[in-house]
């Protein structure tokens, strides 16, 4: 990270070229049957720096979500991920390219324990091949590799004294923060989170977001949804604005706010009430 | 009393009981890790059964014989799976067990008369010869204490002792596997495929990898069985699925010995029940024809109580099922 500020030349519009665009997506369309829930012309997404999607409900967040990364498929569009076409690409092979994703209701794997859920992320575990798995020795020292991070993960996120528990046994901002550490232990260029703070108690928030923006400075690239005002000005440099499929408006999240488009399709009829008591609804 | 208390022990060795607990560990590649919900392991078993049973009597060696009954297994698992892995996992339930009444039907219809024996099946003595030549044991009845087998012939000691290797080793495969990194993706895979999709792993070619060994697994024990019977195909339909769902619950499901203590116990109190009734329930009530199903209905009320009260089986951890939201 350096202390220029990427985005000095960015223009506040949607669709606007960043200086080192990480994605870059043209023209993606998804319709379910009549609708059209994303239709996107351009979309860039800066590298080693936080990025957040808003929009109100239905505005297509998620579904442009899992587009980009391979969860759901567009009836047309292109988009690339580090230069290289992610189109129809599958969701496993998105991730092994380093563009790991959370999900808005949290996929802790229950019935396993934190310390092998946070094994299953790891990449390049050769014993995960049905026949290197009956000759432990192929495996073992980088098995001992994996925890040793999982252990470094599970100290940073506070779940450490958890580790030999069931996941289904956290609660729900734990699970938050285990699903978040599981998508590091791959060591990803990118994260893509969808409402990292949805039913995380503020408590925990603060702390979810002191992970977030070390992330950045680690030098991770990262994308996520939010609903919660307060968190997207707090830690994002950049901020997108999606409204009935569209990018309607893009800019700082300082400026982007009082673009009257923005205000008219976030807000509606709420205009003149505080944002951050819209995010609890 | 004594009779049966020895009828009962016997029960537990039996190659029959063996056969189960094999089919069950299949079962268990499949549910217990992976979630996946196959209907139709009687299918797998039967198929196993038919591949070794034609081929040893069209003159083949014993080992193509195996060959053949884990490959026609393996292909009829690609099969089921490739359209159905890709959806969820109830489809897999209907899919298996419509495709394992399929292959009982095939099986026993006239058309395939010279291949299967349509529904007289494959008698013993076309099929068993090769592999009980290979017997070292004697060839007449030998008493073990109380427990008196044929030294070589069908249900003998010679098939129980190779029976329970088998298992041995199935149980020693699954165990190395399923505390392996490959073990734990299909774990993953268990509880959320999307998860496990997200952190990069190709969901589809783990859950065809556990379908086809489960299945594999299932046709052996299909072999075991029909070496202490014979080829029947209405022995494999629905209920002998239901059975070894049954006796995997019992056990416990995901666990290692599970399978194995489960058959156990399904066929031990199988016998029992059936002993107890033969001797307190006078013939005027329920006559001798009728002991069978009825001692099946009350190890059904019993299972049902122990899955309710139990859930987890005998020996699973109460913490695998409790959370399952």
């Amino acid at each position: 990270m350096t202390d220029k500020n990427p985005f000095a030349h960015v223009p506040s519009e949607p669709g606007a070229h960043k200086e080192d665009p990480i994605i870059i997506a043209d023209h993606v369309q998804r319709r379910f049957g009549g609708l059209t829930a994303v239709d996107v012309d351009h979309f860039e997404v800066q590298r080693h720096a936080i990025t957040a999607l808003i929009g109100p409900n239905g505005a297509g967040k998620s579904t442009f979500f899992n587009l980009l990364t391979g969860f759901d498929k567009p009836q047309k569009g292109e988009w690339l991920f580090n230069g290289k076409s992610m189109k129809g690409v599958s969701p496993a092979k998105v991730a092994r390219a380093g563009k790991v994703r959370t999900f808005q209701l949290t996929k802790a794997l229950n019935r396993m324990t934190v310390i092998e859920n946070m094994r299953l992320g790891a990449a390049d575990q050769r014993g995960e091949n049905i026949f290197a798995a009956f000759v432990p020795s192929l495996w073992r020292q980088r098995e001992a590799d994996i925890t040793e991070r999982a252990h470094d993960l599970l100290h940073r996120f506070k779940l450490y004294e958890k580790k030999d528990d069931f996941a289904g046994s956290l609660s729900g901002g734990q699970r938050k923060l285990l699903e978040m550490a599981r998508a590091l232990m791959s060591e990803p260029e990118m994260v893509m989170l969808d409402e990292p703070m949805a039913g995380v108690n503020p408590a925990l928030t603060e702390s979810l977001l002191d992970h977030i923006v070390k992330l950045k400075n680690e030098g991770v690239s990262v994308l996520f949804v939010e609903h919660d005002m307060h968190m997207v000005r707090r830690i994002s440099d950049w901020v997108v604005v999606m409204a009935e499929g569209r990018i309607i408006a893009e800019g700082p999240p300082d400026t982007v706010m009082l673009n009257p488009e923005v205000q008219e399709a976030y807000l509606g009829v709420h205009h003149d009430t505080d944002l951050s008591e819209e995010s609890s609804s | 009393m004594g009779d049966l208390l020895v009828d009962v022990v016997r029960e537990a060795f039996t190659p029959t009981t063996a056969a189960f607990a094999l089919a069950a560990v299949g079962l268990n590649f499949h549910f217990g890790l992976t979630g996946l919900l196959n209907m139709g392991q009687a299918g797998f078993m039967l198929l196993g059964m038919y591949g070794f049973a034609i081929t040893v009597r069209e003159g083949g060696p014993i080992w193509l014989a195996v060959i053949v009954a884990l490959a026609v297994s393996m292909v009829f698992g690609l099969i089921l799976g490739w359209p159905t892995l890709k959806l969820r996992g109830d489809y897999l339930a209907i899919v298996t067990i419509a495709a394992a009444e399929m292959v009982r039907y095939l099986g026993r219809s006239q058309n395939f008369n010279s291949l299967t024996g349509a529904s007289t099946g494959i008698r013993g003595n076309e099929f068993k010869g090769p592999f009980e030549d290979l017997s070292p044991f004697p060839d007449r009845m030998v008493d073990v204490g109380p427990f008196a087998f044929h030294g070589t012939r069908s249900t003998s000691w010679w098939l129980i002792l190779v029976a329970w290797v088998i298992v041995a080793i199935f149980i020693l495969i699954f165990a190395r596997l399923s505390r392996s990194p490959w073990g734990r993706v299909l774990k993953g895979i268990r509880e959320d495929e999307d998860a496990v999709r997200s952190l990069g792993k190709d969901v589809y070619s783990y859950k065809m990898q556990a379908l086809v060994i489960g299945g594999a697994v299932g046709a052996i024990a299909g072999v075991i069985w029909s070496l202490g019977a014979s080829v029947q195909p209405d022995s494999m339909g629905r209920p002998t699925t239901f059975w070894i769902w049954t006796l995997l619950l019992l056990g416990g499901a995901a666990t290692i010995f599970g399978p194995v203590l489960g058959s156990i116990l399904f066929w031990c109190a199988l016998v029992l029940i059936k002993g107890l009734a033969a001797m307190w329930i006078p013939d005027t009530v329920l006559s001798q024809e009728q002991l069978q199903p009825f001692s099946l209905l009350l190890v059904g009320v019993t299972l049902m109580l122990l899955v309710i009260f139990r859930p987890q089986g005998v020996l699973g951890d109460k913490r695998e099922l409790a959370f399952n939201d």
